[in-house]
């Protein structure tokens, strides 16, 4: 009786979940604390923004398309928001620890909107970060240089702190603006 | 009865068959959802050195009908799936709204990618036709919108 129950609460409040452009992860679980540190100064934890949305995505400085295109289109979102767009806090970690420093990111990320904020770390720190969220990440040389093939959907974590969605790449800024309010209507 | 005739009724039957594909409507589905699973006793096979592949390296999907990536883990560890890690007993449910071809990095596969194809609407008889055609290549071909694990 109790299961049958339980079951009956968890299918009524998935049914009360709003309908989201992005891919809906179900049951949601805990966005998985970060531990990093922070374009802002000091340490980046999702805590800190509790009560807010968060857009996290993941990329890096040097990126030449997927990046630049997806922090334009947060930006766009969040200037698209008005007033809602205080209540959104888009955070960037780094695939690239070696060259992303939290100076060069807060430079960066600054271009397209003095709200976002950057984590960075070292290697190991940024790979228990990946393999929480499932990011791919990989080096790749050219020249005497390098690339990072890396995952380019960006996650929705609600204001309780809970992973809701994942947005794939190349998603319009309006889609960021129906999800992000959907949520904050919540 | 003569080889002529024969060809003249093949050729009938033929184009009873396409004009059939062509013109009749395309049939009703209860979900657009297009469901992949992970079941339970995966991860134990793949520690046990079977090559199990459950998601394929290319899924399409068409606008209107099967439209609605649905992914889910009922193993009991923690899984990526396609774009998505999953944790035991959640779900991945992606709407697509535009046709396009969508790229995910996928650790799944050895390419590292996987790509999603969703195609227009098929409202015209043309479409309808190539509609059924690739349901028809993927039933007996490389069936890259259904499980193979």
């Amino acid at each position: 009786m109790t299961v049958v129950a339980l079951l009956s609460a968890m299918v009524t409040l998935a049914a009360d979940r709003p309908t989201l452009k992005a891919g809906v992860f179900e049951p949601p679980r805990a966005a998985p604390e970060l531990s990093l540190d922070s374009s802002g100064g000091g340490k980046l934890s999702l805590a800190d923004y509790r009560g807010k949305v968060i857009l996290m995505g993941f990329g890096f400085t040097s990126c030449p398309e997927v990046c630049p295109t997806t922090l334009a289109t947060l930006a766009q979102a969040r200037k698209r928001l008005g007033a809602q767009g205080e209540q959104v806090q888009v955070v960037y970690v780094t695939v690239d620890p070696e060259r992303d420093t939290a100076d060069r990111m807060r430079a960066y990320l600054g271009g397209f909107d003095s709200s976002f904020v950057g984590g960075t770390g070292a290697p190991a720190q940024l790979a228990t970060v990946f393999k929480n969220y499932g990011v791919m990440a990989e080096r790749k040389p050219i020249g005497n240089s390098y690339t990072v093939a890396h995952s380019s959907s960006v996650y929705l974590i609600d204001q309780k702190g809970l992973l809701r969605g994942m947005m794939p790449y190349g998603r319009l800024p309006d889609d960021y603006v129906h999800d992000v309010r959907a949520l904050l209507s919540e | 009865m003569s080889r002529r005739r024969w060809l003249s009724i093949l050729a009938i039957g033929f184009f009873g068959v396409v004009s059939w594909a062509a013109l009749a409507p395309l049939p009703d589905r209860e979900s657009r959802e297009q469901p992949f699973v992970i079941p339970e006793g995966t991860w134990q096979r793949r520690m046990s050195g079977d090559l199990v592949d459950i998601l394929p390296q290319q899924i399409r999907l068409t606008l209107g009908i099967n439209d609605v990536l649905l992914l889910e883990n009922q193993d009991t560890v923690p899984q990526t799936f396609g774009p998505a890690l999953l944790m035991p007993g959640q779900s991945f449910r992606l709407p697509f709204e535009l046709a396009s071809e969508y790229q995910f990095a996928c650790t799944a596969h050895s390419s590292g990618q996987m790509t999603i194809i969703v195609d227009p609407f098929p409202a015209s008889p043309w479409g309808r036709l190539r509609w059924r055609a690739l349901q028809l290549a993927g039933t007996f071909g490389n069936k890259s919108h259904e499980p193979n694990g």
